[in-house]
């Protein structure tokens, strides 16, 4: 047997298991549900050989390949789970998983397994699930996160969220076709969902940069990564590298967001020798190789937003005519609530009041009414053209639809210096 | 569907209401918070409570009556007053929940509202 010589201790265990789960979780279950085509069965075959590894390795030491391993396992697992299911043997599927050798797996301290993270991804966030669950399920099966780490960042029971994520699951299981559909789905469709589910866990949208809101879900560090291991299984498509872009400006600002310990401080305000400048480059390459690959989409438009409000470490401006600009284009072909509020804020600032003002009031009544960014810009347009009682009025409203103490007394403090 | 935010307060947070320094920060907080609800049309009813010192607590054991003036002294979270709203799931109830003062000063429980029988 290649394993180590003498036996592991219980936290050289740990780390190993750790890692493992961190970077192999997602690859493991992906191939393992996209031979069984069932992600729960896959979900707890390897957690019973997680299980197993914590009780064999500390005598036996850990294994040269501690991904075969684990997936051995499993793979026995769920053969096992088969059988005593007595379901009818699927010759097919016991071919399938039996094309790698077991024994032979263990030994190869080389073995590679096929990567269906993309395919798998592309399965969680398909546009026939349910939106609300899309990012939920990728971060549990291609990450490993439990539903209790999800389900408060998400502002979700943990309860009613484990109940969609289970139905969801038995619904993918009794609809084979969606796993085919995300080989060979409507591609670009696919992944814009796909990248709409990482921004989501991302969790900072462009709203928060006029002090409007945070939407920090503390799974940024995910998101990111998750984008990387897109950008590089995708090197060809040129949204990826967009919102890694996008990513990027944004988490390069957050030393100096963070700068005013309990107070928030708003993009404009910030105090520009505490971005991370190596960072904002990576990501101005980055967007500029996305550029060059000539597929026009939102998330670049996004990041050439983020880029322009970045140029302020470098020229000492925010170029706004150029950030309204950039929102035209974006709300030409890519419209969304918080765009069209971002960008009559960046017309304002542009110097074209009128037109920002017409703007934010063509949204939608019942959309408005209830959209805390949509009442900040009303309030930082009421305060620029002197109508201060409708400006406070707004604030206080913006004040209640806010849900973090910091955006509160940010937006108290704005209110009360009218 | 029709939930019940109840909405739970320190004592530190409740005593603020007297406090002449802390209380127009703390009601300019939940007036915000209360036109915000108010305008989004969705509260069936809903009220403040008054000092939870001003409360009564009653039981009957074995027919024996038990009375207390004020909340169980280990307490530390008051009920501060509650809404029953009505939205389309429990998301959005927690979306609301998660708006008010008492969130990031106490708590807020949400619970669905039983619906009269026969429905």
């Amino acid at each position: 047997m290649a394993m180590s010589d003498l036996g592991a201790t219980g936290a050289e265990v740990n780390q190993t298991l750790e890692q493992v789960a961190r970077t192999a979780y997602g690859r493991l279950v992906a191939w393992l549900a996209f031979q069984w085509r069932d992600i729960a069965a896959a979900e707890d075959a390897l957690a019973e050989a997680l299980l197993k590894a914590l009780q064999h390795w500390p005598d036996s030491g850990i294994p040269n390949n501690p991904d075969a391993w684990l997936l051995t396992v499993a793979k026995r697992e769920l053969l096992q789970q088969h059988r005593r299911k007595s379901l009818l043997a699927d010759s097919e599927f016991i071919q399938l998983f039996n094309e790698v050798s077991e024994d032979d797996l263990v030994e190869r301290s080389s073995f590679a397994l096929p990567d269906h993270r993309l395919a798998l991804m592309l399965t969680c966030t398909h546009p026939a699930i349910d939106e609300a669950v899309r990012m939920p399920l990728m971060l549990q099966t291609v990450l490993g996160f439990s539903v209790e780490q999800i389900a408060p960042a998400l502002l979700m029971s943990p309860a009613s969220l484990a109940q969609r994520l289970v139905r969801v699951k038995k619904k993918l299981k009794a609809t084979h076709y969606v796993f085919e559909l995300a080989e060979t789905c409507d591609l670009p469709q696919g992944i814009h969902t796909l990248l709409e589910a990482i921004y989501g866990a991302f969790g900072v949208s462009s709203d928060d940069m006029y002090g409007a809101e945070i939407r920090s879900l503390g799974l940024q560090r995910e998101a990111i990564y998750l984008c990387e291991l897109l950008c590089e299984l995708l090197p060809q498509a040129a949204e990826p590298k967009g919102l890694l872009a996008l990513m990027l400006f944004c988490s390069a600002r957050q030393p100096a967001q963070m700068a005013g310990g309990d107070s928030f401080i708003p993009l404009l305000q910030q105090d520009v020798a505490l971005w991370d400048s190596a960072m904002i480059k990576r990501a101005d390459q980055l967007l500029l190789t996305a550029f060059a690959l000539r597929q026009p989409g939102y998330f670049q438009l996004e990041a050439a937003v983020q880029s322009a409000h970045c140029h302020r470490l470098f020229s000492g401006f925010t170029p706004w005519q150029a950030i309204a600009a950039l929102y035209r284009q974006m709300n030409a072909y890519f419209p969304t609530w918080g765009s069209r509020v971002a960008g009559a804020v960046a017309l304002a600032e542009a110097g074209e009041l009128e037109a920002a003002w017409v703007q934010l009031q063509s949204l939608d009544e019942s959309v408005a009414r209830n959209f805390q960014p949509w009442w900040v810009a009303q309030a930082h347009l009421l305060t620029i053209k002197g109508d201060k009682a409708a400006a406070k009025r707004a604030y206080q409203q913006a004040i209640g639809l806010s849900m973090h103490k910091k955006i509160i007394d940010h937006l108290v403090r704005q209110c009360d210096s009218l | 569907m029709q939930y019940m935010m109840m909405f739970s307060e320190t004592t530190q947070e409740v005593n603020k209401r007297n406090d002449p320094e802390a209380a127009p920060a703390y009601w300019a907080g939940w007036m915000a918070y209360i036109g915000a609800l108010s305008d989004a049309g969705i509260v069936v009813s809903g009220n403040g409570l008054q000092h939870p010192s001003t409360g009564v607590t009653l039981s009957i054991r074995d027919g024996k009556r038990q009375i207390l003036d004020g909340p169980y002294a280990d307490t530390k979270e008051h009920l501060g007053g509650y809404f029953i709203i009505e939205v389309e799931s429990l998301d959005q109830a927690l979306e609301w929940a998660a708006r008010s003062p008492a969130a990031t000063n106490g708590s807020v429980q949400v619970r669905p509202v039983l619906p009269p029988p026969g429905q």
